[in-house]
């Protein structure tokens, strides 16, 4: 198996007459952790779900593990049990206790025996200390600790990789912090991650690679230091002016 | 107009002028306890003094005769409107529970998006369209007389009793179906994304995520349609069924009295209060749920 986990070909999307990606192209290794800046509206998120086939793509190339997606016979399920996503919003289901939401795709998807996959999720649980917090619901939860569990939620599925949209975007200022330290320690670990943000830090600090998308086009693609310090574009070097 | 605030030289008065003084305050109390004992004593002094108020009152609320009905003589062939309301009961009950089964599987099929159940999804859309549009008291002749007259054996050979739950089951699930539809679209479109994003399959999504989110906010509605259903049940009466509103026909039409009426009045008024009560509860706290969840 090669390298690259996840690959983007002049992925091309439309909503209506309104072209939402203009043919971007992106790869992601193993243990690498790509961030995708830009401006609200630039396309990060819907190239996040188009990437998990939540959003049907009008022309290009996704593959996964070497598998073009565009193929008739792939099964957006399958795939997806192999991409982890967490959002803005947490999405978390309110119904459920914070255990059964991580137990959820686990136990109902992978068919896995549920005494077992508990066992993981209480481990995973205490690894972001909230162990204690197993059988509450999320209502309960700060706004930082529901994203955590969110997190938890995908990674317990095993995924080989995740994605990341603005996931402290609807935080507290004060709560941001927890979230942005539990990445932080997941890409220390090696986890394949692809990651929309708006905090700039914090892609400089993870990243590998950081690509800058304006409008739906990919502008330019690099290390944290090409983009941040030497950016070799005009409205790169705008967005982050204005940014910082 | 300058951009800021009002820095006029005059202090504004914040007392309300005379005539709405009854209206603030502590003196809100004593407005709505003088509004309503002269709204109630208009009621009844209409009710009293009204020409006719005399004949109505031996005819629709005379003790003996409410209490006559109420138990009912066999011996002289009188029905007791006491147990033909456990009637009403019993019909109401069966039929809620054929009525949630059916509802949910009708909204189920409209809102699948699976290829082969394309057929079924227009009949669905097809029955929920009819049902709500036919009147449920032409519903009921058409089922109490057709079906019998069809003469297809243990169909076209059931009680008046029988007819009147199938005939009830098949308006009140169209509307049933509707209530679960538009819970099923109100669970926020992120629950789902999330849902598809662990791998779970359309049913599973639908079972773990969807209904039992649906379900809680489609409680009180569900319950408004019990409310009504219930007192629908007084409808097959028109078949021969003998229920509680036909009970007091029966009364009235022998005794030419029509205290019985009011007493089955009553009895459902002694059903359908208390859940009315319950259900504005559930509403109310869903509400505050809802205003506490957006601060």
């Amino acid at each position: 198996m090669s390298d690259v986990v996840l690959d983007l070909d002049h992925v091309v999307k439309r909503f209506g007459d309104n072209e939402v990606l203009s043919g971007v192209s992106l790869s992601l290794h193993r243990h690498e952790v790509v961030c995708l800046i830009g401006a609200s509206g630039s396309g990060k998120s819907t190239l996040l779900r188009c990437a998990n086939l939540l959003e049907s793509i009008d022309a290009g190339t996704i593959t996964l593990f070497g598998q073009s997606l565009n193929d008739e016979r792939i099964d957006p399920d399958l795939v997806r049990r192999h991409i982890g996503m967490v959002f803005q919003s947490f999405n978390l289901f309110p119904h459920l206790s914070v255990l059964e939401n991580i137990l959820l795709g686990p136990v109902r998807a992978l068919k896995r025996d549920r005494d077992e996959v508990r066992e993981e999720a209480l481990a995973l649980l205490e690894r972001i200390g909230l162990r204690d917090r197993a059988h509450e619901f999320p209502d309960r939860l700060s706004g930082g600790q529901q994203q955590r569990v969110a997190i938890v939620r995908s990674l317990a599925m095993r995924p080989a990789l995740l994605l990341l949209d603005e996931v402290t975007s609807a935080l507290d200022p004060t709560l941001v912090g927890e979230v942005l330290d539990l990445l932080r320690d997941l890409a220390r670990n090696g986890t394949t991650m692809l990651i929309a943000t708006h905090e700039m830090n914090f892609a400089r600090d993870v990243a590998r690679q950081v690509a800058y998308l304006d409008h739906g086009v990919l502008i330019e693609q690099g290390t944290p230091e090409q983009i941040f310090t030497n950016p070799q574009h005009e409205s790169t070097r705008t967005f982050l002016e204005r940014v910082r | 107009m300058s951009l800021g605030t009002d820095e006029g030289s005059t202090t504004p008065n914040l007392f309300a002028p005379r005539h709405r003084r009854i209206l603030v305050g502590r003196r809100g109390l004593a407005a709505s306890t003088i509004s309503s004992v002269v709204l109630l004593g208009a009621l009844v002094a209409l009710f009293f003094f009204a020409p006719g108020s005399a004949t109505v009152r031996y005819y629709y609320f005379n003790g003996h005769n409410m209490w006559q009905s109420f138990v009912g003589h066999p011996q002289t062939g009188l029905l007791s409107v006491g147990r033909g309301f456990v009637t009403n009961i019993w019909m109401c009950l069966l039929c809620e529970v054929l009525i949630l089964f059916f509802g949910l599987g009708v909204a189920w099929v409209r809102v699948s998006r699976s290829a082969v159940l394309v057929p079924f999804r227009v009949l669905a859309t097809a029955y929920t369209d009819i049902f709500r549009g036919v009147p449920l008291l032409l519903v009921v002749f058409l089922v109490g007389f057709g079906l019998p007259a069809l003469g297809l054996g243990v169909l076209s050979s059931q009680s008046p009793d029988v007819y009147g739950c199938v005939a009830l089951t098949l308006t009140y699930s169209a509307y049933v179906a509707e209530v679960f539809r538009a819970g099923i679209y109100s669970v926020p479109n992120g629950q789902i994304l999330a849902a598809r994003s662990l791998g779970l399959t359309h049913g599973t999504i639908m079972r773990r995520v969807t209904l039992p989110q649906a379900v809680r906010t489609v409680i009180p509605p569900l319950l408004n349609d019990f409310i009504s259903l219930q007192k629908d049940t007084a409808l097959v009466s028109v078949l021969g069924a003998i229920e509680a509103a036909r009970a007091a026909q029966i009364y009235e039409s022998t005794v030419f009295n029509g205290s019985g009426l009011v007493v089955a009045s009553l009895l459902f008024l002694a059903i359908t209060i208390p859940l009315t009560r319950f259900t504005d509860r559930l509403l109310d706290r869903d509400r505050r749920r809802r205003l506490a969840s957006l601060s």
